[in-house]
């Protein structure tokens, strides 16, 4: 068992509005996010020697036009873009860095104004372009994002049994978890959601079907929004203002579709088992599951590939309401700032899953599980149901 | 208004415009290695399963299962938002390449699509090329 102290989260912030009503770009919220965090760690722009970015808002020269933008002039750049676990790996290097010496202050941010722009990421059928041989063989079968991923669950219903009540637990444990968040609350309403309350699996399973067999409420929101998180060497947190957050593990994984592969399994088979043997613990004393729900689905297929149950045992292993905050005792509690079903998904969640997972431990939740000692961020990035990225981090508290 | 129309392949793109040159005779081609055997789909220029393989092109029976599918009930894209409900599909050919495409020619799209259910193609005739879509047979 290592668990190193090498690096450590030390400030977060997530952009509190969902709706910024067009009157902020991507590049605005990362600075205001970033400024925010660096607050929290007590530091300021200066002391930044490290930039993470994933190009949002940035574009392709993202490292240096951030850093223009940020006024930085950093030692290390990473632009590691992989979607939605882009940040996951972004924590993962940033702990490499500041293990070389490189780096002793890292600076990840995030901005979108998805839902301003109004940009139909779920059912926007994929438009794919000309360009990358998959897009030229792909396009032509107009499949959303969302039949994407609902391919997925319609093997696992087919190979495993699993029912669409069971895929209801993770909406409605979310949901549980948003209701106690007034960000969450705020989100649904300016998001216009119609029923803004906790939910039952009748009212998951009863919700409008947009691509078989996934319901509406099992579906993430598409917001604006964007978060900051900084990460520091071991000598640097000492003087921070807050408590550290150590990274104490992290794996990384691509996977796409192949001749005869298993649409049930992601990329998290590969990168689970990596963090896991970093941190030296297992997914029996995880405290915190914040894993990427892009879709009800996602979370079922990524729970099994974590290890916190055999494949195809994650619908009977969720069922019961077991993933809410307060049942310690039965698992880890899932999302528990209301994830992307319910509070925050422009786009790119991944970094939402550090920064929760960070208060969590900080005891800083809105949904807060006592004692909470160590904590599981899972990005998926790209889609679950054909090509995508997983990234893991561990973290734990001092 | 011109109507809004499937949107089609580039007949362009390298690794890609074999593929599509073949389906303007209905033909489904996919690659093997000669050295090392292996399967590649979709087409590109080099083996995947070793580094000095020759990949020649062979042709499919256009035959195939199902693997997964889902209905699209909901589309914002100007062509498929006509076209809901309509079932997306992988389907594993009886060669081994797995494609995306859509099963076509059902009363009810959401009842008689199913896993495992046997499909052949169906070209859908363009001007430069033919799509591969997909009918179920028994």
């Amino acid at each position: 068992m290592s668990q190193e102290r090498i690096a450590a989260i030390v400030g977060i912030h997530e952009y509190p509005l969902r709706d910024v009503g067009g009157l902020m770009s991507p590049l605005q919220i990362k600075a205001a996010c970033a400024a925010k965090a660096l607050e929290d760690a007590g530091l300021s722009w200066a002391d930044v020697d490290g930039l993470y970015d994933a190009g949002d808002g940035g574009g392709a020269m993202s490292g240096l036009n951030i850093a223009e933008y940020f006024g930085l002039k950093p030692n290390v750049i990473d632009t590691t873009a992989v979607g939605g676990s882009s940040y996951e790996f972004h924590a993962a290097h940033a702990k490499r860095d500041i293990a070389a010496g490189k780096v002793r202050v890292a600076l990840l941010t995030y901005g979108s104004t998805a839902h301003s722009n109004a940009r139909a990421i779920g059912v926007g059928g994929q438009g794919g372009g000309n360009h990358h041989p998959a897009d030229v063989m792909e396009t032509f079968a107009g499949a959303t994002l969302i039949s994407n991923y609902a391919m997925v669950a319609q093997r696992h219903m087919f190979e495993y049994g699993t029912t669409s009540e069971q895929l209801a637990e993770i909406s409605t444990a979310t949901r549980y978890h948003a209701m106690r968040n007034p960000d969450a609350v705020q989100a649904m309403e300016d998001l216009e959601f119609l029923d803004i309350r906790e939910t039952t699996i009748e009212d998951v399973v009863n919700s409008r079907m947009i691509a078989d067999p996934l319901h509406l409420l099992e579906c993430c929101m598409i917001s604006d929004g964007g978060g900051a998180v900084v990460i520091a060497s071991a000598e640097v947190a000492k003087n921070c203002r807050k408590a550290p957050v150590w990274i104490l593990g992290s794996g990384e994984a691509t996977k796409y579709p192949e001749i005869g592969g298993d649409l049930t399994t992601s990329a998290a088979i590969q990168s689970a088992p990596l963090a896991f043997s970093d941190a030296g613990v297992t997914p029996a004393e995880i405290d915190i599951a914040m894993i990427y729900d892009s879709f009800s689905i996602t979370v079922l297929t990524l729970l099994e590939d974590l290890g916190f149950c055999k494949k195809g045992e994650g619908g009977a292993w969720v069922a019961g309401g077991k993933l809410r905050f307060d049942r310690p005792a039965e698992g880890p509690a899932l999302n528990t700032d209301g994830g992307g079903l319910s509070s925050n998904h422009p786009g790119m969640r991944g970094i939402f899953l550090l920064i929760e997972s960070a208060r969590q431990l900080r005891d800083e939740s809105n949904a807060q599980v006592e004692n909470a000692k160590l904590a599981i961020a899972h990005g998926n990035g790209g889609m679950l149901g054909s090509r995508h990225t997983a990234g893991t981090i561990i973290l734990g508290r001092d | 208004m011109s109507e809004a129309k499937r949107p089609l392949p580039s007949a362009k793109e390298h690794d890609t415009q074999a593929f599509w040159a073949a389906t303007r005779n209905k033909e489904f081609i996919y690659q093997q290695c000669k050295a090392c055997h292996t399967v590649i789909f979709y087409p590109r220029r080099h083996c995947t399963g070793c580094t000095d393989g020759e990949l020649e092109w062979k042709q499919s029976n256009g035959q195939g299962t199902v693997y997964s599918f889902s209905v699209v009930r909901q589309s914002y894209h100007p062509f498929f938002r006509n076209q809901v409900p309509y079932v997306v599909a992988w389907i594993d050919m009886d060669e081994g390449p797995r494609i995306l495409s859509n099963i076509v020619g059902l009363a009810a799209s959401d009842k008689e699509v199913s896993i495992g259910q046997r499909v052949t193609i169906e070209w859908e005739e363009h001007e430069a090329l033919s799509i591969p879509l997909f009918v179920t047979i028994d």
